[in-house]
């Protein structure tokens, strides 16, 4: 895709574009899944991201983007491991897909052909190292989803199908969207988003008008559209590097850890994965804002991201969970 | 003036526009049956994208004919691979028959070829019947032009005339239309106020407006254009009728559960004065466009968002990708089904020989196109819970509360269970869909948020409201079951005669109807003492009686849980 919307010039939605960040800062929080009405660009900021990243060194021709010779699967049967520079992959994953051309299977037509037994690699080896971008992720097939949440978890993708036995790595970010009036999420899969965030159409006539110039300048002469900012996704992706650095020297107080327990434990968060997120997400954030450590405030910005998808659903209560997060996070961090 | 005309002069103008820059507006969604009048559409339509190469697509259009494939005849004829070329790879105009039967993943394969903008654009050929058989949302809101040109009759609907030598000049003129810059304000705040959320909406309405423009040979974008492209564009996506300027301080009582907030008179109005007279004038074009019935049509409407998502999924009994293995079939390997090798090699092993002799080629693997099998596999489809619920009487709001409650309980469970669950409310002298087949707690609370009740017990309207959902349910390749929730004096019968006796055998006629085509059910008696009558109604519909007085939800969840499940 060339010539995408500029990450820095999508007007508001800055809670969308908080949790986005923070992924790209560290793919350890686990992915992101943003919900909500159509046309709120969702999708523009999932392809602006894709523009933003620092690109990845990677072994040319290697099909799961491999940063290391050793680390290219032999059924690949690459010759030469040179390493050249590409864009970190984010790779659409369309609704009805299906199972073999996301985990890839046994390449038919040399099979028929050649009379050779080799392996066609499908999304998911090409997603390694970047993101995987579902759109009406909450419309997608059953069995699909079983397969990415598995994926997801062990950063494996075992193929065992058609005589073939094949493992290579996937690790990638997992991006979702979808329009809630559609259809829930299981919350086996909620709980494998990291972060989750709610966007809706803004309703200020302003902010409105100011979207539509926008795009409709990109629209009319996308170059100098895009060259327009390039200074501010340029300085966004400075950040973005740097805050990656500075992640691991991040400290964390015996506090922090007890807001986030605290604040858990409150809104009755199933197993521990929001603790870990919540921190990780904090952590991310202080770093992207050059603190040294992690404080209340960090928590406190995060907290309806890392938190609200990991309420136990009560359907017979009428608050949203977003309503519920925000009321404890008052009560907890004051 | 003539309504109809008016449309057909719209439609016109809307074809003239597309035909300047398909890609640009994305296309057109056409919603009319098939007849002589879409056909002459149709002859407009051709005339007006000559040499955009027009395509046509069918709703079941496999991934290779879409992004190209292998081409297995080929292949396997010359032993080297060929490849053949997929509809999507080249700019053309689409063009989707039966728009309102598209699967969802076509759908979304359809809506990511329009956003990579390179050229496609999509007319959307949409005959639904029922006011929830409609094109997928996804789709919907990517293409600018929306024409509804039902019920017009083929006397409003001359010929129409494309005339080349207008339109290529249009065509050379259109790059360097200018756009005032208070236009853009315009028209999304025209949009803000005709309650349109989508923000492509506007920039859609902004393209049609510079194909206008270039259409009437004007530079810039003017007033008039600005008119067209609010009747084009943003009429028939509204969700409110705007109020009028005098009223505008007040709470738009069009739409209680839309969230939004009166629009409170920003200065921004102060600073651009002088525009807010053609603001007013966009407003009245676009109240001239509004249908009258547009409240009606906006419940159809959220009805038909709820079902667009959801159409056809797992709506195939017998598939090619999941549930049971069944036998291989022989076929042609599309994008969808998998090839089962060990059947393929099975069933050209007793050729090899001759084929072998055939060809003089002794080492390869003589394989035909005729040998492939294909995988099949046979899953369940998706339960459809349709809750006919009693809103008449004193105990009417209790009853629909714990009803309302019972759903949401079977929602939170959906995910697990692949269930839909609708609510039908019968009161007065009549039924109403109150929640359409859904699997989304979000909609559910939204739309069952307020409950009427009162008036007679017109049963019998009840049943054939869940009839018609059961087939329409069915017509999706849903499963429908019906609970009927109800405490069973029928006092109104279906055409809203207060008769006891006629309602009881209107219900009995309806109970018996359901029975026949098979729908599977349950009948909850939740009157204080059991009504007698209630269990010959069972016995009608072939479904048992179950007495409940003082249900609360739980347990009426618990109760169409265990009776409707399935057996194995």
């Amino acid at each position: 895709m060339t010539n995408a919307f500029p990450f820095s010039a999508i007007v508001g939605q800055e809670e969308m574009k908080q949790a986005m960040i923070l992924t790209a800062i560290d793919p350890g929080i686990g992915g992101v899944l943003v919900f909500g009405d159509r046309g709120t660009g969702k999708s523009t900021a999932v392809r602006g991201l894709a523009a933003l990243l620092p690109p990845i060194m990677a072994v040319a021709g290697c099909p799961v983007n491999s940063a290391r010779a050793e680390d290219v699967p032999d059924w690949a049967n690459l010759k030469d491991s040179g390493l050249i520079e590409k864009p970190t992959p984010v790779i659409d994953l369309p609704l009805g897909a299906t199972e073999d051309r996301v985990v890839g299977a046994l390449d038919i037509e040399r099979a028929l052909t050649q009379g050779e037994k080799a392996f066609e690699p499908g999304l998911l080896a090409r997603a390694n190292r970047g993101y995987l971008y579902i759109d009406e992720v909450n419309l997608l097939e059953d069995h699909l989803v079983d397969l990415l949440l598995d994926v997801a978890q062990s950063g494996e993708n075992v193929v065992e199908r058609e005589g073939l036995s094949i493992r290579h790595a996937a690790r990638f970010v997992l991006v979702g969207s979808g329009n809630p009036e559609e259809g829930e999420l299981r919350p086996q899969l909620l709980d494998r988003f990291g972060l989750s965030v709610e966007v809706t159409s803004p309703t200020d006539i302003d902010v409105r008008i100011e979207v539509v110039k926008r795009r409709d300048a990109f629209d009319r002469d996308r170059a100098s559209f895009g060259g327009a900012w390039r200074a501010d996704d340029m300085a966004l992706r400075g950040r973005i590097v740097a805050a990656r650095e500075a992640l691991a020297g991040i400290e964390a107080s015996e506090n922090v850890l007890r807001d986030c327990a605290e604040l858990c434990v409150a809104l009755g968060s199933d197993g521990l994965r929001g603790e870990l997120t919540l921190l990780r997400a904090a952590r991310a954030l202080a770093a992207f804002d050059g603190a040294t450590s992690v404080t209340r405030d960090h928590l406190r910005s995060v907290a309806a991201s890392a938190l609200r998808h990991r309420l136990r659903r009560d359907p017979l209560d009428e608050a949203g969970s977003t309503t519920r997060v925000a009321r404890q996070v008052e009560e907890v961090l004051g | 003036m003539n309504g109809n005309d008016q449309r057909w002069t719209n439609a016109n103008l809307a074809l003239a526009c597309f035909a300047l820059d398909p890609a640009g507006l994305g296309g057109i969604w056409l919603r009319a049956r098939s007849g002589p009048v879409r056909d002459r559409f149709m002859d407009g339509l051709y005339l007006a994208v000559q040499g955009r190469n027009p395509r046509r697509l069918h709703p079941n259009i496999g991934d290779d004919a879409l992004f190209g494939g292998v081409d297995l005849a080929a292949t396997l004829a010359s032993g080297k691979l060929s490849r053949t070329e997929g509809i999507l790879s080249q700019p053309s105009v689409l063009i989707l028959p039966m728009a309102e039967r598209t699967t969802p993943g076509l759908a979304a394969r359809l809506a990511a070829a329009l956003d990579r903008q390179d050229g496609l654009s999509l007319v959307a050929l949409d005959e639904g019947a029922e006011p929830d058989e409609t094109l997928a949302g996804a789709l919907a809101d990517r293409v600018a032009i929306h024409l509804d040109l039902s019920d017009l009759a083929l006397g409003d609907a001359p010929p129409l005339a494309m005339d080349p030598g207008a339109l290529a000049e249009a065509r050379a003129l259109l790059p360097r239309v200018t756009l005032p810059d208070t236009a853009i304000a315009e028209i999304a705040e025209v949009a803000h106020r005709l309650g349109v959320r989508s923000l492509r909406a506007p920039l859609h309405a902004l393209a049609v407006a510079r194909a206008a423009a270039a259409l009437s040979g004007e530079s810039e974008v003017d007033e008039p254009d600005l008119i067209v492209a609010v009747e084009l564009v943003l009429a028939p996506r509204a969700t409110q009728i705007p109020a009028p300027p005098a009223e505008e301080e007040e709470e738009d009582p069009a739409e209680p559960d839309t969230p939004e907030p009166p629009e409170p008179p920003d200065d921004s109005d102060e600073s651009t004065q002088p525009e807010a007279i053609p603001q007013e004038i966009l407003l009245e074009a676009a109240r001239a466009m509004l249908p009258p019935d547009l409240l009606d049509r906006l419940e159809a409407g959220k009805a038909a968002r709820a079902a667009a998502g959801s159409a056809g999924t797992g709506a195939r009994k017998k598939g090619n990708r999941r549930g049971r293995p069944m036998p291989s079939r022989p076929g042609h390997p599309g994008g969808e089904a998998r090839v089962d090798l060990v059947a393929t090699l099975r069933a050209a092993a007793p050729w090899q020989p001759i084929r072998r002799q055939a060809s003089g080629d002794a080492d390869r693997l003589h394989i035909r196109v005729s040998d492939i099998r294909l995988r099949q596999f046979e899953e369940r489809s998706d339960r459809a819970i349709i809750f006919v619920v009693d809103a008449s009487g004193s105990a009417a709001l209790s009853r629909l509360a714990e009803a309302k409650g019972a759903v949401e309980l079977l929602l939170s469970e959906a995910y697990a269970r692949r269930d839909y669950v609708a609510l039908i409310a019968f009161r007065g002298d009549g039924a109403e869909v109150l929640l359409p087949p859904t699997r989304s707690l979000v909609q559910t609370k939204r739309r069952l948020g307020s409950l009427p009740g009162g008036g007679g017990t017109p049963l019998a309207a009840g049943l054939k409201g869940a009839l018609e959902m059961c087939l329409l349910a069915r017509s999706k390749g849903m499963t429908p079951s019906v609970a009927l929730l109800t405490d069973g004096r029928a006092n109104v019968a279906l055409d809203g005669t207060p008769s006891r006796a006629r309602a009881a055998e209107d219900a009995a006629l309806m109970a018996r109807a359901l029975r026949a085509r098979g729908v599977p059910g349950i009948v909850i008696d939740m009157g204080n003492r059991p009504a007698p009558g209630l269990n010959d109604l069972a016995r009608e519909m072939g479904t048992p009686y179950l007495a409940l007085p003082r249900a609360d939800a739980r347990m009426l969840s618990r109760a169409v849980e265990g009776a409707l499940e399935p057996a194995g």
